[in-house]
């Protein structure tokens, strides 16, 4: 018995170790590790109301467990009457006036955040030489499931891989190609709502290297609900210092074809270019509107269609069948594409080995 | 039409209820339909929970689980909570100002059999090609590129509920406007009626723009309007802001009532007069005022530029004010008073703490900036369960409770009704709190899975446990009531023995006419005082014993309903094109409909007398029965 | 209540809408009622504003191309003076005047007919030039607005037929004295809203 009941404490105990551990998250994702200043700053207005709240909380707390201990009927006797107390504008007052100074406490970092937040007006300021700020701009479109690129000063474009620089406020137009989504990484900055109807703007900022990470990359979100594969419309972001950035986009600008290595590699590239070019194109020049994924990218990602392992066996089954992975994507079943036929296991082999090899990053 | 009618058959039971215009049948009304559909809300919940307890779990599949986190949603908004707090305010309020019935009879009814048919009609999307499956919010863009008829489902049936909520609405503020007794003045009234009257104006002025956000949809999803089409100039944003002006208010049409029984429930077990009663009139009043400024606090991340939001900020932060002053008072009516711990006052002690934690993670939202990063992550699903969970469902369970005896004449038994407390107090818990933590991880909400290792899988996992402790709790609590109602042990007017109010100077159920004469209000908690005094008689009455008029009951609001029922059938097909029998049922639905409109214009229902004789005959069989 | 009593100009109260507990609970439930319809059309108008003018890329028919004041204007007229006529027939309610109040009844229905065809007309002339429902989210959100004040208009004239009807042979009564009174209350919230239409469809959109 006692035995059981010390197995049980520590089992308890074990529990509760695990339960606080966990207690922070991935710094991937967790906006409770903030990697870029609009995190940090939402995160000290976190920490700020939390402990505001704390204190509204201690105070009931006190006053209710007084309350419910001290005046039990069971202690005072089954027929007392108690006095009845019509109330106390003394109190009234205090418990008014407390809460109102409190509120403002949060107020005014409130409005100065939302305003500071939101200040987008260097946007398109010509970057001055020497000043450090290079005001990048990224286009961003939400679609059915997946996550477009652009990057207008550049003239590139890419998908579900967002890479950015460090150590500078770069700014993003958001706007939706079909349903409302919204644009959030939480470890870097809270959301933004992605309208079909109007371009929504704001700036984040990355303050630490994702090649630091475990996975490498940090992980972005669509927080609004929009249709069966919304849980999985992830995208990952690369952040970089300012040389490697301005490396990738000169890698990216360059528009060298990677060269397919290897006669599978090679099978891949006609399949590839038979049946999957008039959606994906595979350079990263480009304007946003592309019908499908940019692929130019595609070896160097982190992830298959978003959040699968990024390996040949998971990116054979989701070109099999990507409607098993993605619910309601708009991708064409390998029958449409293939002239009625599935692809054969050769044909996806060729077709791995062909994408697999698609990198600006080497 | 006379009381002594004793035993019945169980046909002639049916049509009294299919015909009733009686406020305390159309409680019972209520609370079984709403208790039906706050269990099919509850299944979902579970299938949401089973689905969510592992990453890449299989249970449901995406489409089906948007399905039925849409309808947990909607069911237990529209179908559960506002129709059981429904059930209390008829049940109750009437008596509480010393009323024979609401100020509509006809339409009361009329708004039950829209609800109910308005219910049924959303929850046979599932039986009918499918669910709706745009989220409770059913934003615009989402909705018009649903498929199949869920959306159809949704915007009709809550059409229909809705004028049903909204009669209810306009019935209530009348009754307690014009129907108070002699002496019950506004601020003499009971807490619960002051919520009832301020939440029924919500419901007037709130339904409204939902109703008006629903027909544009209907107009773009059937016949081809243009109003959220964004390629023909139409903009989705509009049915965010119609939605969340509804919306905000709602919350408080679901939490205000809550509020006024566990006002009642801390008076009564604590044997003590509401502390500051006035206060928490005026923040009532303020509450319900505030809800109507602060739709947007929900569109912060919409992208309505930095003032809009500040200023929402502002004035939502503004609502912790008077929340706080209720909270205080509440603890002030405890302190002082002489507390006895039986099941309502269980609810209403643990309401406090649990509350409390849902309105301070409610001011933390309201720090827009801090929202961006909160946001439809699944702090917001912890936060607004600790508020319509810890809030509106313990204030409902509480109510349960309490005035089960007012309803049956029966007691709920103690002892279950204590398990059902503890399950349900802890599952809650450890459901929801530990959701907090889940949207500050980068948990986004309405996902129907989530990916492994992303440091979410313990704590979905726990959440997913203690769902199972509710579903024990509400389990025990049908067992209770099964058990209370086949024991049948009879109860007295004041079973609690601590009752203040006037509907407890009431034989349990109170005989169909309420008050055989309108009492006299001498101050607030009329009953305690009459108590306080040794008035044997119970009360002081307002009029001599006499004659006086009732409504007759009435099948037509049935029919009307279910003619409006059958022609959303018809329109919805209709539209299918290859459907030729649709047209003649919408026909047929609106037939039925004006027919029983026209039947009632043209045929004058007077109602009919109570006699004085009779009356003596009730008073002398409740003397008889030790009831008086 | 006795629906039988006879009343004469002397023994009728100054208030007959307001004289009995059901007369008065319709008169609080009807203002009350009015409220949320003020909301409804509020919605309306604010969507209406938010898409004024707004339609597919390219677009050419917008307000000021398309609305007219003359026509406009003599259907504000009408109605107005519909408004008017049933404040007569109501005085003549409260004096026990029922065939006075009848007359007045009947004109305004007359007029308020009349308006209603007259908006038809304007509707169809709209279809004609292809600013039809489905045009735009322009073309929506002004039919839904004028046409949600037209099908109010449709159901007050039909209030107030049948009122006569029913009640051509039994005259005025503590019954249906509050009916007459709240028909013509809607009467009026209709011709303000109309009002609203006015300046803010009509005026605004030939102006700005």
């Amino acid at each position: 018995m006692i035995k059981g009941l010390k197995k049980w404490r520590l089992f308890a105990l074990m529990t509760a170790l695990t339960v606080f551990l966990a207690g922070c998250g991935r710094e991937e994702i967790s906006t409770l590790i903030p990697a870029g200043g609009v995190a940090q700053d939402q995160f000290n207005l976190l920490i700020l109301s939390s402990v505001v709240m704390l204190f509204v909380i201690i105070v009931v707390s006190i006053i209710f467990v007084l309350a419910v201990t001290k005046f039990r009927r069971s202690k005072l006797g089954e027929d007392l009457i108690p006095e009845q107390v019509e109330g106390s504008a003394k109190l009234e007052f205090l418990w008014t006036a407390i809460p109102i100074v409190l509120i403002l406490i949060l107020a005014i970092p409130t409005v100065y955040s939302t305003f500071d937040l939101a200040d987008v007006s260097t946007m398109d300021v010509q970057a001055e030489e020497g000043d450090g700020m290079t005001n990048l701009t990224v286009n961003v479109t939400g679609k059915l499931y997946w996550w477009e690129f652009e990057y207008p000063e550049h003239g590139i474009v890419t998908a579900q891989e967002l890479v950015v620089p460090t150590d500078e406020r770069v700014y993003f137009n958001l706007i939706a190609a079909d349903i409302k989504h919204s644009f959030w990484i939480p470890s870097i900055g809270g959301k933004l709502d992605v309208n079909p109807e109007n371009v929504n703007t704001f700036y984040l900022y990355f303050d630490q290297e994702s090649a630091e990470l475990e996975d490498g990359v940090f992980y972005g979100k669509c927080a609004e609900l929009c249709g069966p594969s919304h849980a999985l419309m992830d995208f990952k972001v690369k952040s970089l210092n300012s040389d490697d950035f301005d490396q990738w986009v000169a890698d990216m600008q360059a528009d060298e074809p990677a060269p397919v290595e290897g006669a599978l590699a090679e099978e891949g590239q006609e399949i590839f270019e038979q049946s999957c070019i008039a959606c994906h194109a595979t350079s990263g020049v480009g304007a946003s509107g592309q019908v499908g994924p940019n692929l130019a990218t595609f070896g160097d990602r982190n992830r298959v269609a978003g959040y699968l392992e990024h390996d040949e066996e998971n990116l054979k089954n989701w070109i099999a069948d990507p409607q098993l992975y993605k619910p309601g994507n708009l991708m064409p079943d390998a029958e449409s594409l293939n002239d009625g036929e599935p692809f054969s296991e050769q044909e996806l082999d060729a077709l791995a080995a062909y994408l697999m090899g698609l990198t600006v990053e080497e | 039409m006379s009381s002594t009618a004793q035993k019945k058959g169980f046909g002639a039971v049916i049509w009294d209820y299919l015909t009733t215009v009686d406020h305390k049948k159309i409680a019972i009304l209520y609370l079984i339909s709403g208790g039906f559909f706050f269990l099919v809300g509850g299944v979902e919940a579970m299938l949401i929970r089973v689905q969510l307890m592992k990453a890449g779990n299989d249970f449901l599949s995406a489409g089906t689980y948007n399905e039925v986190m849409t309808m947990h949603g909607t069911t237990m908004i529209f179908l559960a909570a506002m129709p059981l707090l429904l059930a209390f305010m008829n049940a109750i309020v009437p008596l509480q100002i010393g009323a024979r019935d609401v100020a509509f009879p006809f339409l009361n009814s009329l708004g039950f059999w829209l609800f109910l048919f308005g219910g049924i009609f959303l929850n046979l999307s599932w039986f009918m090609g499918g669910a709706p499956d745009a989220g409770w919010t059913n934003y615009a863009s989402l909705a018009l590129a649903s498929e199949g008829h869920g959306i159809d489902f949704y915007a009709l049936g809550l059409t229909i509920s809705g004028f049903g909520s909204l009669i209810a609405g306009i019935n209530f503020l009348v009754t307690i406007i014009n129907m108070r007794a002699p002496g019950m003045t506004y601020m003499r009234m009971p807490l619960f009626t002051w919520t009832t009257f301020v939440a029924s104006a919500l419901i007037l002025l709130a339904f409204p723009p939902l109703t008006v956000g629903i027909f544009f949809m209907v107009f773009d999803r059937m016949f081809g309007a243009n109003f959220f089409d964004v390629t023909m100039g139409g903009n989705t944003i509009i049915w965010e802001h119609l939605f969340w002006i509804f919306g905000h208010p709602e919350v408080y049409i679901l939490i205000l009532p809550a509020f006024g029984i566990f006002s009642e429930i801390f008076a009564i077990f604590s044997r003590k007069r509401l502390f500051g009663y006035s206060a928490l009139v005026f923040a009532t009043i303020l509450i319900g005022f505030y809800g109507f400024m602060v739709w947007a606090h929900h569109m912060f991340t919409v992208g309505l530029g930095p003032t809009a939001n500040a200023i929402f900020a502002l004035a939502t932060m503004a609502i912790a004010v008077p929340t706080g002053v209720k909270i205080f008072n509440w603890l002030l009516t405890i302190w002082g008073g002489s507390v006895s711990f039986q099941t309502p006052m269980l609810y209403a002690v643990a309401f406090i703490p649990s509350f409390t934690a849902g309105g301070v993670t409610g001011v933390m939202q309201a720090i827009a900036p801090l929202d961006y990063q909160l946001h439809d992550s699944y702090f917001i699903v912890a936060h607004f369960h600790y508020v319509i969970v810890g809030g509106v469902v313990l204030g409902l369970l509480a109510g349960t409770h309490l005035y089960w005896p007012k309803m049956f004449g029966t007691m709920l038994s103690e002892s279950l009704g204590k398990w059902t407390f503890w399950l349900f107090f802890i599952g809650f818990h450890l459901t929801f709190f530990i959701q907090h933590f889940l949207g500050l991880m980068g948990m986004p909400r309405r996902v129907y899975t989530f990916v492994g290792d992303q440091g979410w899988d313990l704590y979905n996992a726990i959440s997913s446990f203690g769902a199972i402790f509710m579903a024990a709790g509400v389990i025990i609590l049908l067992v209770n009531v099964v058990i209370t109602q086949v024991k049948n042990v009879r109860v007295g007017n004041d079973p609690w023995g601590d009752g203040r109010t006037l509907e407890w100077a009431l034989p349990s159920p109170p005989p169909y006419y309420n008050f055989a004469q309108t009492p006299l209000v001498r101050g607030l908690d009329p009953y305690w005082i009459e108590k306080m005094e040794g008035n044997k008689k119970g009360m002081t009455f307002a009029e001599p014993l006499g004659d006086f008029h009732m409504p007759n009951g009435s099948i037509i609001p049935f029919v009307m309903s279910l003619g409006l029922f059958v022609a959303s059938f018809g329109a919805m097909y209709h539209l299918d094109g290859d459907k030729p029998w649709a047209l003649a049922v919408l026909i047929i639905g609106l037939l039925i409909t004006f027919g029983s409109m026209l039947v009632r214009s043209l045929k004058d229902d007077l109602g009919y007398y109570v006699t004085k004789e009779e009356l003596l005959e009730d008073i002398k069989r409740g003397e008889s029965d030790g009831h008086q | 209540m006795d629906i039988n009593k006879r009343y004469t100009p002397q023994t009728w109260p100054d208030h007959p809408e307001t004289a009995t507990l059901e007369g008065k609970n319709k008169f609080v439930g009807f203002w009350l009622l009015l409220a949320a319809e003020t909301v409804t059309f509020a919605s309306l108008f604010a969507t209406y504003l938010a898409l004024k003018d707004r339609g597919p890329s390219g677009m050419d028919l917008t307000a000021s191309q398309l609305f007219e004041l003359p026509l406009v204007f003599i259907m504000t007229m009408i109605l107005l003076t519909s408004s008017l006529t049933s404040v007569y027939a109501m005085y003549h309610m409260k004096n026990h005047n029922f065939k006075a109040m009848q007359a007045w009844l009947g004109v305004t229905v007359l007029l308020g007919a009349t308006f209603l065809g007259l908006e038809i007309y304007e509707f169809n002339h709209y279809v004609h030039l292809g600013f039809g429902f489905t045009h735009s989210a322009f073309s929506s959100a002004f039919y839904i607005l004028v046409g949600t004040h037209g099908a109010h208009v449709l159901f007050g004239l039909s209030w107030f037929i049948a009122l006569m009807l029913r009640n051509g042979k039994r005259g005025l009564n503590m019954y249906n004295a509050p009916k007459f009174y709240l028909a013509s209350l809607y009467w009026h919230f209709i011709d303000v809203v109309w009002v609203f239409i006015f300046t803010v469809v009509y005026l605004m959109g030939v102006i700005g």
